[in-house]
């Protein structure tokens, strides 16, 4: 039924039709909806039944969870900092979150996907499906008081000068949702960062509960960057009820979204895998140094990886096949190092509690040199072998 | 030769867009992305450029046929250096406020490229007027784009204009509007950007052209 739709339109996107100027919007729609059926003419070439647009829909499925849950957790902690947790029900903190969520998504793709529509058009290119998931992403990692101007902002932004500018999807350095997300954070860091952007503090519609402007709520790591114990238990900060960005705080959404990354086998597990093991070993070692005073460095691993954006990251940033190490011996050293980096810089700069952010932006910047190096050691292994 | 030749109105209208120093030539951008926060300090740094490189190139031009080769370098720097004092010293005494601001980057003019780009390149090759002429083009081409910049980095990062406010106080979000000023605009990462904006508009623009 979709097919006889689509091919009954097309001769109006045709050259000459009258809707000649959406011709890369009925592209992009599609494809999307159904399986191309432009084949290669010419060489042997096996085209896999999965394309980078149903590797992209995997990967917003795998988000649903975390998503789905943040919506949850801020109906939770709105109800929880009002003091009416036990009287509020599940639908009601659910539908608060929905309400708050949904503009942010709506923004998050209108803006994003009409640049890379209108580009594409101007430039007479198909329409690229990678803004699909960045476009997910995006919400996902900015707190929930953060105004929808400024997402709109910094969306456009990203779209513009990290990925268009490099030469559209595939191309960018680095990751556009995180280069979104720090230019938030450094453009509008009362709104992005502290203890009053976590929660949201007006009613919507009925929901929710109106909290006084002096309510402040600050995530684990905060606290802990500040040198207070941590409010939270450490179930908390798994299940994922804290304060946090809308869709990094429950680590078991996150696991259920990662398992199917790896079973579907889009993500690489070598980089997941690095990623722990680079942070847990960093925050063992900070453990065992024990630098008196600073609550972060004490901080047992466990919370390190339950807390802030470790998990989010490194299930959905990290391994980000474009921005990513692309030889295999490449991803063990990229992943462990944004681990150890994102510790490194919890620990030790106080201005910035989060440091995954940051430490994946450098790594991105790192990949291609990581690489440079394997592959130019295995052509020198080839050559010698071949002189000898 | 007139005063006005087709060579000379090239020399001076050419560095103000086809072959602009900072988004063509590349050259002065440190001190491009120092001082560009705010728009005075901006307007004040491109003056001094401007007035520099004009002297110089006219010193330059009429010592040129007497300097020996060897230590050309050394008596360009000497010319600058002094211009450099002498204009730093104006500023401290009528504008103190803006050299505060400016610090070190008005003593750093001396290492600009731009200028010793053209005292190299034409002062000492042309006779004073035609090489004032193309000081003078070269510090007003610099001068715009440091201006353009500065107006967008105060517009956006502080929402004055020449410490006039431009955007109004009620829609701040601190007084109950939605409005907060955008702090990478502030820092040099965004002048970066804005100067690359800037060479990507004069490249799509002259491609155009040609």
């Amino acid at each position: 039924m979709l097919k006889k739709f689509f091919d009954n339109i097309r001769p109006n996107f045709e050259e000459g039709g009258k809707l000649k100027a959406f011709r890369s919007v009925f592209d992009g729609m599609e494809t999307f909806m159904l399986v191309p059926n432009a084949t290669s003419r010419s060489g042997v070439s096996i085209h896999d039944a999965i394309d980078s647009k149903r590797i992209m829909s995997f990967v917003v499925i795998a988000l649903m969870p975390a998503l789905l849950f943040g919506m949850y957790n801020i109906g939770y902690q709105n109800a929880a900092a009002a003091g009416k947790l036990a009287e509020t029900g599940f639908w009601s903190m659910f539908l608060y979150g929905f309400l708050l969520t949904l503009p942010k998504i709506v923004v998050s793709y209108v803006v994003g996907l009409g640049i890379e529509f209108t580009v594409a058009q101007w430039k007479n290119e198909e329409i690229q499906e990678g803004y699909l998931v960045t476009g997910m992403l995006i919400p996902l990692i900015v707190p929930v008081g953060c105004p929808l101007w400024m997402l709109a902002v910094a969306v456009a932004f990203s779209v513009i000068f990290c990925k268009e500018i490099f030469g559209g999807t595939g191309m960018n350095i680095f990751n556009p949702a995180l280069v979104a997300r720090a230019f938030l954070f450094f453009s509008y860091p009362t709104s992005m960062s502290g203890d009053k952007v976590w929660v949201a503090a007006h009613e919507v519609c009925g929901l929710g509960y109106n909290l006084p402007d002096a309510t402040t709520m600050a995530t684990p790591l905060g606290e802990a960057a500040a040198g207070l114990a941590p409010t939270a238990s450490f179930s908390d900060m798994v299940w994922g009820l804290i304060p946090g960005s809308i869709g990094e705080t429950s680590v078991v959404a996150i696991a259920l979204g990662g398992l199917l990354l790896l079973y579907t086998q889009i993500a690489s597990w070598r980089t997941m895998l690095s990623v722990f093991a680079g942070g847990i070993l960093m925050a063992i070692l900070f453990n065992m140094s024990g630098i008196e005073g600073n609550a972060v460095a004490n901080m047992p691993w466990y919370e390190h990886l339950a807390t802030g954006g470790f998990c989010f990251g490194a299930v959905f940033m990290a391994t980000d096949p474009v921005t990513s190490a692309r030889t295999e011996n490449g991803k063990f050293i990229y992943g462990f190092l944004i681990g150890a980096l994102a510790v490194l810089i919890r620990v030790l700069n106080p201005g910035y509690p989060e440091g995954m952010m940051l430490a994946i932006l450098f790594m991105n910047m790192f990949a291609p040199l990581i690489d440079y190096c394997f592959v130019q050691r295995n052509i020198n292994k080839r050559l010698k072998r071949a002189s000898k | 030769m007139s005063l006005f030749s087709k060579e000379n109105r090239e020399a001076l209208i050419g560095p103000l867009h086809l072959n602009n120093p900072v988004t063509v030539q590349v050259l002065g951008i440190c001190s491009a992305l120092a001082v560009t926060s705010q728009l005075e300090p901006a307007i004040v740094m491109g003056l001094s450029v401007t007035v520099i490189t004009a002297f110089a190139n006219v010193i330059i031009s009429l010592l040129r046929k007497t300097v020996p080769n060897r230590i050309r370098i050394i008596v360009q720097l000497v010319v600058v250096a002094t211009l450099v004092t002498l204009v730093s010293q104006v500023l401290k005494a009528y504008a103190y406020d803006v050299s505060v601001q400016l610090s070190v980057y008005v003593g750093l003019i001396i290492t600009n490229c731009i200028l010793m780009g053209r005292l190299e390149a034409f002062a000492m090759m042309n006779g004073p007027w035609e090489s004032f002429l193309d000081g003078v083009g070269s510090g007003l081409g610099y001068a715009w784009v440091l201006v353009a910049v500065g107006f967008v980095r105060e517009l956006l990062g502080s929402g004055t204009l020449l410490g006039l406010r431009v955007i109004p106080e009620s829609i701040y979000a601190e007084n109950g509007g939605f409005y907060v000023n955008n702090g990478m605009m502030t820092m040099p990462a965004m002048a970066l950007i804005l100067c690359g904006c800037l060479i990507w508009a004069s490249r799509a623009l002259t491609k155009e052209q040609k």
